[in-house]
């Protein structure tokens, strides 16, 4: 199957979708303060690389990128809660772009199997 | 095979092999995340020859101009020299230095510079001082560089600019930077500029080169300042609005009387009023770091894409310790 960031229209997609994702993340309570840097384009640059991940795009990210990338958030407390709210606001996104649910169901797949190395844990042992 | 310099280093590349990967096998640090050209970890830019177009996707139109491109992603075809750092400074003589309004000065320079109008420079004096400052004048309508100064009660380079420096003298100046420049590839795209104090500098040059460049669609300049004795260009900027339709010149000031083209009030709220939608638009702001962080992030919630926002926030020096 063609990935979604195929499907979508590749990079160009990819900005218009980190425009309208980083929008919710802002105007949303839950997780703003871990998005607010001085410097916005340098957010939302990596909030590209993350989107472009998720929707099965070229990356060539590593779980230890995700632990360094990632550990002073979790220093400012950043929890499951928090990765939760990520991902549905990630699912509204592709809502408005008009993306189907199964598809949106794949990318929160992809956004939580990197859940453990962003959060700097060790993986939950299979139940 | 092409070859990337950098320094004093000459490398070529292997088939496939990317600048990122080269670079980085000879030792240079050059910072890097995704390494597929999404997170921009890796920027350079390139002081000579052209990066490959592959190499600049998801970069802004500006940043692209000059030469930056995203070095995980490039294979060139031709040889490139990537830059060091900072360029090396040029002479500059002093031509002029004029009061342009309370507590701006106008000065202009004679220098070999390319520039955009609207990027800054920086101005150093002999004994190694350095202040950044933006260019207001526009190549092709004068010859000379023109800065707008703003006199702070404790600023070393402005007082000193205001106070003593006479045309003649000679300075150095490092630049140009910035991404604060029009683009020509969209004229009817409506321009939004907004900006405080000497943050008007870059944004007239900007307006007029615009203009001059066959822009067709609407430009709003609004100019805030804390009393309206900070405006300054008034009659210019007035003349520039007659003249040209697509040009709307507003004032706004924190206190004061309102009067004909002058608000009062807060320059976020009254950019909201103004402007209560920004999609589709490009929008430019300099001046004051937290109003042009307040705006930038208002600019944005309101539509304007974040690649089209173009932000140039004045940092000052802090003033110098008082001795005791």
């Amino acid at each position: 199957m063609s990935s979604l960031y195929d499907d979508l229209g590749g990079a160009p997609a990819i900005e218009a979708a980190v425009d309208i994702f980083y929008r919710k993340v802002l105007m949303d309570d839950r997780i703003s303060r871990f998005f607010e840097g001085v410097d916005m384009e340098r957010q939302a640059a990596k909030q590209k690389g993350f989107l472009t991940m998720a929707f099965g795009g070229p990356n060539n990210y590593t779980g230890q990128d995700m632990r360094r990338g990632h550990a002073h958030l979790v220093k400012m407390g950043l929890n499951d809660s928090h990765v939760d709210a990520v991902i549905e606001l990630l699912g509204e996104t592709l809502r408005e772009l008009g993306v189907g649910e199964d598809r949106i169901a794949q990318v929160a797949a992809v956004a939580n199997s990197v859940r453990d190395d962003v959060l700097s844990r060790d993986p939950k042992p299979a139940a | 095979m092409p070859v990337i310099h950098h320094g004093d280093l000459h490398l070529s590349l292997e088939p496939g092999e990317t600048a990122l990967d080269a670079l980085l096998h000879a030792g240079v640090a050059v910072p890097n995340s995704c390494r597929a050209g999404a997170c921009q970890s890796c920027r350079l830019r390139a002081c000579a020859g052209s990066p490959p177009a592959a190499a600049q996707v998801g970069l802004k139109e500006t940043q692209r101009q000059r030469g930056y491109f995203l070095a995980c992603m490039c294979r060139p075809d031709e040889d490139l020299t990537v830059a060091l750092g900072e360029d090396a400074p040029i002479d500059a003589e002093v031509t002029a230095v004029d009061p342009l309004g309370a507590d701006v000065v106008r000065v202009r320079l004679a220098a070999a510079l390319e520039y955009r109008p609207g990027q800054f420079i920086t101005l150093l004096r002999a004994d190694g001082l350095a202040r950044s400052y933006s260019l207001a004048s526009v190549p092709g309508e004068q010859a000379e560089l023109e800065l707008h100064v703003r006199v702070l009660p404790h600023g070393r380079m402005s007082r000193w600019i205001a106070d003593e420096l006479r045309p003649g003298a000679r300075l150095r100046v490092r630049g140009p930077e910035g991404d604060c420049f029009y683009v020509a590839g969209k004229p009817e795209q409506p321009l939004v500029l907004i900006g405080t104090g000497t943050g008007l500098a870059p944004l007239q040059a900007l307006a007029r080169d615009a203009l001059r460049q066959g822009h067709t669609g609407p430009i709003a300049l609004l100019h805030g300042a804390v009393t309206p004795a900070g405006h300054y260009l008034v009659d210019v900027l007035e003349d520039m609005s007659r003249t040209h339709p697509s040009f709307r010149y507003t004032r706004c000031a924190l206190r004061g009387e309102p009067a004909p083209g002058l608000e009062i009030g807060g320059i976020e709220a009254l950019a909201a009023a103004m402007f209560p939608k920004l999609a589709g638009h490009r929008v430019f702001l300099c001046g004051d770091p937290e109003r042009v962080q307040a705006l930038r992030k208002q600019s944005f919630m309101r539509g304007a894409r974040m690649s089209e926002i173009f932000a140039d926030a004045f940092v000052t020096a802090p003033p110098p310790a008082v001795a005791t």
